[in-house]
C-alpha cells in the first residue's frame, strides 16, 4: 500500500492555478477582442497557450511531483513534434508557392 | 500476493533523485515507474499516444491552412454571437473555454478530496465536473448546428472561403467533443463508484477484478485534464489564429 500512496497537496495551490488559468484565458480572448495582428498576436497567443498547458500538466496533472523517470518518458517524446511542425510548415509554404505559380497561370 | 511482493521489493532499495534516479529507475530490471500505480503510468502512456493523434490533426490543419490560396474564413467573425443587438466576437468559444477550465478545477478538487477519503465531497465534485463537461458538449452541439444550418458549412465547402475550413473544423472539434463525451460518461461511472463506497471498501472492479481505491479518481482526472489541455491548443491555433 505504501508504494501506491496518493498525492496530498494543500487546496490553495489548486485555486491559485485555477485563477491563473482564468486570467490567461481572458488574456488570450482579449488578444482577439482587441484585434492585435501580426507577430504580436502570434507571440501572445503562443505564450498564453504554453503557459496554460504548462500549468495544467505541472499542477493539475501532478507532473511536478512525479519521479523524473515518468516525467521524461512523457514530456520528451512530444518534443519530436516540433520537427513535425517544421516539416509541415515547409510543406505548406511550398504547396502555396506552387499553387500561386500554376493557378495564376491557369486563369 | 504478487502485488504485495512487488511493493516490498520496490521499497527495498533507497530511491535516488535527479538524473541518477532516472537511470536507476529505467535500468532497475523491475518496473521503471516506481511509486506510481500501474493504472496511472498506463493512463499517461495512453495520453502520450493521444497527444500524437491530436498533434497530427493540428499539424495537418496548419499545413492545409498555409497552402490554400483562397482566404481562410475569419474565426473571429464565424464564431461571433449577437446578443441584444451587440456583436461580440468569439463569445461562445470563450464561454466554452471557461466552462472547461472550471470543470478542470472541480476535477482537481475531486482528486484531492478523494485522497482525503471524503466520499460525499468527492462524489459531488465529480458530478459537477460531469455536468460542466455535458454543458460543454451541449454548447458544441449548438455551435455545430449554427454552422451547418445557418451558415451552410460543409466538410467539402462553405460560403465564407477556403473549402478545407469545414473538413478541419468538424474533424478536430468532433474528435475533441467525442473525448469530452466519453469523459462525461466515465465521470458518471466514477461518481457512482465513489458514492457506493467502492474505493473505501476496496471492492474488486467489475472489469479488472482489482481492488478499487482513490487512485482511480486521480487517473480519471488525468484523462479529464488532458481533454482541457487539448482544448487549450485548439482554442489557440484554430480559433485565435
Amino acid at each position: 500500500m505504501s508504494s501506491n500512496e496518493g498525492q496530498q497537496h494543500p487546496l490553495g495551490i489548486y485555486f491559485q492555478i485555477w485563477i491563473l488559468l482564468f486570467a490567461l484565458s481572458a488574456a488570450s480572448y482579449m488578444v482577439d477582442y482587441m484585434q492585435f495582428q501580426g507577430y504580436l498576436r502570434w507571440f501572445l497567443i503562443i505564450s498564453f497557450m504554453m503557459l496554460k498547458a504548462g500549468l495544467i500538466v505541472a499542477v493539475f496533472m501532478h507532473m511536478l511531483w512525479e519521479r523524473l523517470a515518468l516525467v521524461y518518458a512523457i514530456i520528451v517524446p512530444p518534443l519530436l513534434l516540433l520537427v513535425f511542425v517544421g516539416i509541415g510548415t515547409l510543406e505548406g509554404d511550398y504547396t502555396f508557392l506552387t499553387r500561386e505559380i500554376f493557378f495564376a497561370g491557369a486563369e | 500476493m504478487t502485488q504485495s511482493a512487488q511493493a516490498t521489493t520496490a521499497g527495498a532499495l533507497p530511491l535516488l533523485d535527479g538524473t541518477p534516479g532516472v537511470i536507476a529507475d529505467w535500468s532497475s530490471d523491475q518496473r521503471a515507474f516506481k511509486r506510481t500505480p500501474w493504472g496511472k503510468a498506463m493512463m499517461w502512456i495512453f495520453l502520450l499516444s493521444d497527444t500524437f493523434i491530436f498533434s497530427c490533426f493540428l499539424i495537418a490543419y496548419g499545413t492545409v491552412r498555409m497552402s490554400t490560396t483562397i482566404p481562410w474564413p475569419n474565426p473571429s467573425e464565424v464564431f461571433a454571437l449577437t446578443i441584444g443587438g451587440t456583436h461580440v466576437p468569439l463569445l461562445l468559444i470563450a464561454i466554452m473555454t471557461f466552462v472547461l477550465i472550471t470543470s478542470s478545477g472541480t476535477m482537481a478538487l475531486a482528486v484531492n478530496y478523494g485522497y482525503r477519503k471524503n466520499k460525499m465531497v468527492t462524489f459531488w465534485l465529480l458530478l459537477a465536473t460531469a455536468l460542466l463537461g455535458a454543458a460543454f458538449v451541449g454548447m458544441q452541439a449548438f455551435e455545430w448546428t449554427k454552422l451547418i444550418v445557418d451558415e451552410g458549412v460543409r466538410p467539402w465547402g462553405n460560403p465564407m472561403g477556403a473549402p478545407q475550413f469545414g473538413a478541419i473544423f468538424f474533424m478536430v472539434t468532433g474528435f475533441h467533443g467525442t473525448h469530452v463525451s466519453i469523459g462525461v460518461l466515465f465521470l458518471g461511472i466514477m461518481a457512482v463508484k465513489v458514492l457506493r463506497g467502492n474505493m473505501d471498501t476496496g471492492k474488486p472492479g467489475f472489469m479488472t477484478g482489482r481492488k478499487q481505491d482513490y487512485n482511480m479518481v486521480e487517473i480519471m482526472g488525468l484523462y479529464w485534464h488532458f481533454v482541457d489541455l487539448v482544448w487549450v491548443f485548439i482554442f489557440a491555433v484554430f480559433y485565435l489564429w
